[in-house]
């Protein structure tokens, strides 16, 4: 009895590679539009995840502990009056650290000079606080200093980040001055800047204020004790608790009046924003790697038309159909899975590129990899099965006449 | 290899090709090849001799009639078994040699028992014999296409007889090949049977026909002539020479 016609695991895939050994320049294009596709998918993969754990590392070091109270009622958009009692009742509720008052003035407009008229607005405001901001928003000082007992008295202000910028100032000292013009036109107040403070992700207001000290405030702009956004800063892992007791705290009589919200979320919510744009990218990385199937179940076919002696020739040699299939299967296989592999490459290096480029930690997940590498071979196996079926249907005797 | 006996049996053979009127290529054809034997199908182009051929090496089955290689009737077999007979039983040498250009000599030999399941490392160690037997030694790390092409039929032989099969067929062997190349190649073959392949020979060229010690005649799908050639010592003696 003859023996079964068998072909040895090891022998499988030099036997497929012959193929790809003969037409490299083939081989190569046909795998591109894979390759392609697969960076694509890798490089948005990595890039939003690069950029995510960016964020959410800055996230982690402002803290998700910071609450901050404002009025809800407000309509225009302006800040509302709290409570003149709500920072001290808070500073005393269950898993509060810290606690920074201040009162946002919206009628007073900041300018370089005294020569703007009175109906400009810029979208600077003076805002009133105390040296506890700094301390309860973990903020940092970039030029000069900030409020201190003394200052607070004094025709003084610290600028944010952005005021700084929107008023062309770059460095404090004690001949650069702001104009401060009264809501009824006719005076105003210079202020002496004494110093500029870094950017507050969690705080943007700030950013976009002229800060001065409580005293000054009751003195020229008629503070009268109510603050309007309170800062706090919990225990963090009570925040979630202290924040559902901040609303009574602040305001027993009112508690619906009062909004406690969670800068962080506001910033990890720019997250989903994020996601949602890369959506469209993973499209069009989704098409080309169909693109590239195709271009492999075409370049297959041709070449199973091609080598059709080849084909007869193992059938003569003892090939039974399933190895003639195999072969070619296995080659659109390789082909899709050694594109898929270029382009896990080149995804990864463009997220890397991309992410020192903007100072991030380049991550490229896992399941970006294994899963081009996954699609890849899926994709190759579907576009080998029809060139792989046709093969190992030639009859050995047509296959050996078409030569 | 066998060494005596009926290596093959044709009996009453029909192959029809089917088109619209049906196209007989091979019509009653009966022969019996022994081991040992060196046999020469000779005919006019289109007289049904590449079909025979296939039949024998088990590359199609019949339409009517029986085939019978190592004493195995093709008619029954399964694809599956099919394989596996011209795996371990028949080798086959092609006129256009059918190398794969990118391998090496030795690998192209070596593929002769790729569909056995031999090790690669024994495949090579066999096919090293076999380019010997050929006289090809020298050129087992050549690849196909830096051959000539007399040498490249030679490496078509050697990877025929590596598996030693109880059957050689060889299909117009020197077809494509000049006088100097054909001398070789046939000398290669006269050889090999010399020392036990049986072997079988289709061509029309009558040079090679007359190292058979058998030759049979076809002619529109039919054998016309099967005789025995005593002449034939003297054409081995000049081909061997």
């Amino acid at each position: 009895m003859t023996p079964r016609a068998r072909l040895r695991a090891a022998d499988l895939l030099p036997n497929a590679t012959i193929g790809l050994r003969a037409r490299k320049v083939r081989a190569a294009l046909s795998a591109l539009a894979v390759a392609v596709g697969i960076a694509a998918v890798v490089g948005v993969v990595g890039i939003t995840r690069s950029s995510e754990s960016a964020v959410l590392a800055e996230i982690d070091r402002l803290g998700t502990n910071l609450l901050t109270v404002t009025n809800g009622q407000s309509l225009s958009g302006q800040e509302v009056e709290l409570p003149a009692a709500a920072p001290g009742m808070i500073g005393r509720a269950y898993g509060v650290q810290q606690v920074a008052a201040t009162a946002e003035f919206p009628s007073y407009p900041v300018f370089r000079t005294d020569k703007m008229p009175i109906y400009e607005t810029n979208g600077l405001d003076v805002r009133a606080c105390d040296g506890a901001l700094l301390r309860t928003l973990g903020g940092t000082v970039r030029q000069g200093t900030f409020l201190n007992p003394a200052t607070s008295r004094f025709p003084a202000a610290v600028l944010g980040y952005q005021a700084a910028r929107a008023l062309g100032i770059a460095r404090a000292n004690h001949a650069i001055r702001v104009w401060v013009p009264d809501p009824s036109g006719v005076t105003g107040h210079w202020l002496t800047v004494v110093g500029i403070l870094d950017p507050f992700p969690l705080a943007p207001e700030i950013d976009s204020s002229v800060l001065v000290g409580f005293p000054l405030a009751r003195q020229l702009f008629g503070y009268d004790g109510h603050p309007s956004r309170i800062y706090v800063r919990t225990v963090t892992s009570q925040t979630a608790v202290t924040a559902a007791l901040l609303a009574r705290t602040a305001w027993p009589n009112h508690p619906e009046q009062v909004q406690v919200s969670r800068p962080s979320d506001a910033l990890a919510a720019r997250l989903d924003v994020q996601n949602s744009g890369t959506t469209l990218l993973l499209g069009l990385g989704a098409v080309a790697i169909l693109a590239g199937g195709l271009g492999i179940a075409n370049v297959m076919v041709i070449s199973v038309m091609e080598r059709r002696r080849e084909i007869g020739l193992r059938r003569a040699l003892g090939a039974t159909r399933g190895h003639i299939g195999s072969q070619f299967l296995l080659e659109a296989l390789l082909l899709s899975v050694l594109g898929g592999g270029c382009g896990v490459g080149i995804g990864a290096a463009v997220t890397f590129s991309v992410a020192r480029l903007h100072g991030w930690a380049t991550l490229v997940p896992g399941v970006a990899v294994w899963g081009g590498l996954g699609i890849a071979a899926v994709v190759g196996a579907v576009a080998g099965m029809y060139p792989a079926l046709r093969a190992a249907r030639l009859s050995p005797t047509d296959a050996l006449r078409s030569a | 290899m066998m060494t005596s006996g009926p290596v093959l049996e044709l009996k009453d053979v029909g192959k029809v090709y089917p088109a619209t009127p049906p196209v007989p290529a091979v019509s009653g054809v009966s022969l019996t090849v022994m081991a040992g034997e060196l046999v020469a199908v000779v005919g006019p182009s289109g007289s049904g001799k590449t079909t025979l051929l296939h039949l024998m090496a088990a590359l199609d089955r019949p339409s009517s009639g029986s085939v019978r290689v190592a004493g195995a009737e093709i008619a029954a077999m399964s694809d599956r078994q099919l394989s596996a007979l011209r795996a371990y039983r028949i080798g086959v040498v092609f006129q256009q040699f059918f190398l794969i250009d990118t391998q090496t000599a030795l690998d192209n030999v070596a593929a002769g028992l790729l569909y056995r399941g031999i090790p690669a490392a024994q495949r090579r160690r066999r096919a090293a014999g076999a380019l010997d037997r050929v006289g090809l030694s020298s050129r087992a790390g050549h690849r196909a296409q830096q051959l000539s092409g007399g040498e490249r039929q030679r490496v078509a032989i050697a990877r025929a007889v590596v598996g030693e099969p109880a059957i050689v067929l060889a299909d117009e062997p020197t077809g494509n090949l000049d006088s100097a190349a054909s001398a070789v190649v046939m000398s290669d073959l006269c050889r090999l049977n010399m020392d036990g392949t049986t072997l079988v020979i289709i061509t029309h060229e009558p040079g090679v026909a007359a190292v058979a010690g058998r030759r049979i005649e076809v002619l529109d799908g039919r054998i016309v002539a099967d005789r025995a050639v005593g002449a034939s010592e003297g054409a081995r003696e000049g081909a061997l020479s």
